[in-house]
């Protein structure tokens, strides 16, 4: 019988492998036609007269910061600019647009007041040639929405990514349900067999037997010890399960826009004070406004492919639908790239929040000690959903003043009292608790 | 089959003592009056205020301790005089100068790089593209201020993040990048003058000495 399943088990593993297999061969496969469409679609551009690979590069460096070549930017979109235009005519303007607005060219003077007199750059150093490499990479078809290839990426993801683990701990649990009721069959199996052989069973023997709870209550010692044990356990417990009342460590809401930490301090290494300014010189560290998250959301309306297959499979988060609550809130309008004026304000969560009688401050530990953000908040860079790491005790705050140092560099106030302290009380270092850090009017006043 | 049962109870109970917490919501609190202000709280909500928000926009025509008017408007014409005009009032110290390091490399480097050379980490990214090098620019006092008072293209404003001072200490860091990228004279410094500190400073210091005996900090302007 255990064969039996061990076979079973591998030829439902090497199923699953083949599956698995066949799910990423189908994958590549699906990818070279399209990979081949483009390049067949970018063919013709190549008769404009120009390189679109080379183009890229040029576009990217010189061109991307304002346009982009399917949406408004802060200029137009620029997919097949060559047709709207003659390529003189661009020449002209991609070296230097503004003499060509003065010179009264009725288009020059058109397109500036579309986008409100925005100047452009000159580029004087383009040549023809660059210039006829960028036109031909701006042919570039637009390649597909990624969201249908969400969904495979999902179920591909299964046999390797995130669910594979579930998959392991179901086929687990079933190992050990088999066993269990194999174990029981044999149990009885065998006992079938004692008892066909006139084998004495210890049944009798068995009700013969004290019951073990009588045998335990007799035993005055064991009854003793044990409540001892018990009481002590209980009390134990209990300490624990009040220590944690009104303790949030862990609390990790869902926030009106789904925000990530994880890829915005994470992976972009954007500091932390580039959003929560004021944690610099404030009690507060603000929630940013949304005017912070316009500074670049204004020109990132979509997170790139990989970013959104990632939100997709693995936190099942369509971010650039998130960018567009932000965009509601805001009232941006995408299309035409200008503010409607109807805006919504956004309904964040707070997660850390003292209670009314500890006053804390953030510039203090920020500026003046020095604190980074990640000591008390943890790991935020990590976050997908922003969650309170530290519990926020007093005493994780006491622990905290007792081993950290006062910085004393380009402070002159606390290397005065540094020097007048270690004098008096030969302290060696200037802790926070040595410089009244653990007075209670610190804190609660 | 009894134990069994008393079994999955026990477990049952363990289970429900360990699994309380639900993380999608704040833990109860014993007594909580104390926890509670009575006061407003900065991102409270309360029904006194409209849309129920304790986060309102300052009093029209209020003015933010340290605040300085800037005349120049966020038009074409106002940057180029904002360029040809505007120099930078405070002095080049080595403080300010560290303090616009610091500043820059929280505020600017994601995008134009930690040199300047428009490299930064959204550069690299992909998230960005098209970030100018210092180099390729025309760098003045002036135009540095007026672009990150009131944003240029595609870069946003950050008036709201940083104060004057804080600004021009911005200025400072960017104009010596340029300097390096280009390879031009870095700004010469000059030593603190004690007497000769601009309004804003004197004014801080002036706080500073009647706060000195209680210790505390008060870092907090501008809220």
């Amino acid at each position: 019988m255990k064969k039996v399943t061990h076979r079973s088990l591998t030829t439902r593993l090497s199923l699953t492998l083949l599956a698995l297999l066949l799910s990423f061969s189908t994958l590549t496969f699906g990818q070279e036609p399209a990979a081949a469409d483009a390049v067949a679609d970018a063919a013709p551009a190549a008769d404009l007269g120009g390189d679109p690979a080379a183009g890229k590069t040029l576009f990217n460096a010189n061109c991307a910061s304002c346009h982009k070549l399917y949406a408004k930017a802060t200029g137009p979109a620029l997919f097949g600019v060559g047709d709207k235009y003659e390529k003189e005519w661009l020449y002209k303007w991609i070296r230097n647009s503004q003499e060509l607005i003065k010179s009264g060219d009725a288009r020059a003077v058109a397109i500036s007041t579309e986008y409100n007199g925005a100047v452009m750059n000159a580029f004087p150093a383009l040549s023809n040639e660059d210039i006829d490499n960028i036109i031909a990479y701006t042919y570039t078809p637009k390649p597909p929405p990624v969201v249908p290839t969400g969904a495979t990426a999902d179920a591909a993801g299964g046999g390797g990514g995130g669910i594979s683990s579930d998959i392991i701990l179901a086929v687990l649990a079933l190992v050990f349900l088999m066993l269990a009721i194999m174990l029981y069959l044999v149990n009885k199996t065998l006992k079938r067999i004692a008892v066909a052989n006139g084998v004495e069973y210890e049944d009798k023997e068995r009700a013969e037997r004290l019951p073990i709870w009588k045998a335990f209550a007799q035993n005055q010692f064991l009854v003793l010890v044990s409540a001892i044990f018990l009481l002590l356990a209980s009390g134990y417990f209990a300490y624990g399960w009040m220590m944690q009342v009104g303790v949030d460590q862990g609390y990790a809401p869902v926030q009106p826009i789904h925000y990530s930490h994880r890829i915005h301090a994470g992976t972009n290494q954007i500091d932390c004070k580039y959003c929560h300014s004021s944690a610099r010189k404030s009690k507060h560290s603000g929630i940013p406004s949304l005017n912070v998250c316009m500074n670049c959301h204004k020109n990132i309306a979509q997170v790139g492919d990989k970013t959104y297959q990632e939100g997709i499979s693995e936190y099942q988060i369509d971010y650039n639908k998130e960018i567009q609550k932000l965009y509601d809130a805001v009232g941006w309008d995408r299309d035409n790239q200008r503010y409607t004026g109807e805006t919504k304000p956004v309904k964040w969560v707070r997660i850390h929040n003292l209670p009314d009688f500890a006053y804390f401050n953030h510039s203090q530990h920020v500026t003046v000690a020095g604190v980074e953000c990640q000591t008390c908040h943890g790991p935020v860079e990590e976050m997908e959903i922003m969650y309170q790491y530290s519990s926020l005790t007093m005493g994780w705050c006491i622990n905290c003043h007792r081993e950290t140092n006062v910085k004393l560099e380009s402070n002159e106030y606390y290397a005065k009292i540094h020097e007048s302290l270690s004098k008096e009380y030969d302290f060696p270092t200037l802790t926070a608790a040595q410089n009244g850090g653990l007075e209670c009017g610190k804190c609660h006043y | 089959m009894k134990r069994l049962l008393n079994l999955s109870l026990i477990f049952a109970a363990a289970l429900s003592l360990v699994g309380c917490f639900d993380e999608s919501k704040p833990n109860y609190q014993y007594m909580p009056n104390m926890y509670e202000p009575i006061g407003y709280e900065t991102y409270g909500e309360y029904e006194i205020f409209e849309n129920g928000q304790s986060a309102l926009l300052p009093a029209p025509g209020s003015i933010p301790r340290g605040w300085m008017p800037y005349d120049y408007p966020n038009t074409l014409e106002g940057k180029e005089m904002a360029s040809a005009e505007l120099t930078n009032p405070h002095p080049v110290t080595q403080e300010n100068l560290d303090k616009g390091k610091e500043l820059y490399d929280i505020y600017c480097a994601v995008c134009h790089g930690t040199k300047g050379d428009g490299q930064g980490i959204l550069m690299k990214n992909e998230v960005f593209l098209g970030i100018p090098s210092y180099a390729d620019r025309v760098v003045t006092d002036g135009n540095v201020y007026h672009v990150m008072m009131y944003g240029l293209n595609s870069m946003g404003s950050y008036a709201s993040q940083t104060n004057e001072l804080e600004r021009w200490q911005i200025t400072m860091h960017v104009r010596n990048l340029t300097a390096a990228l280009t390879g031009g004279e870095p700004l010469t410094v000059v030593e603190p003058m004690e007497d000769a500190m601009d309004s804003m400073d004197s004014m801080d210091a002036m706080v500073d000495e009647s706060h000195a005996d209680d210790s505390h900090d008060s870092t907090d302007e501008s809220h």
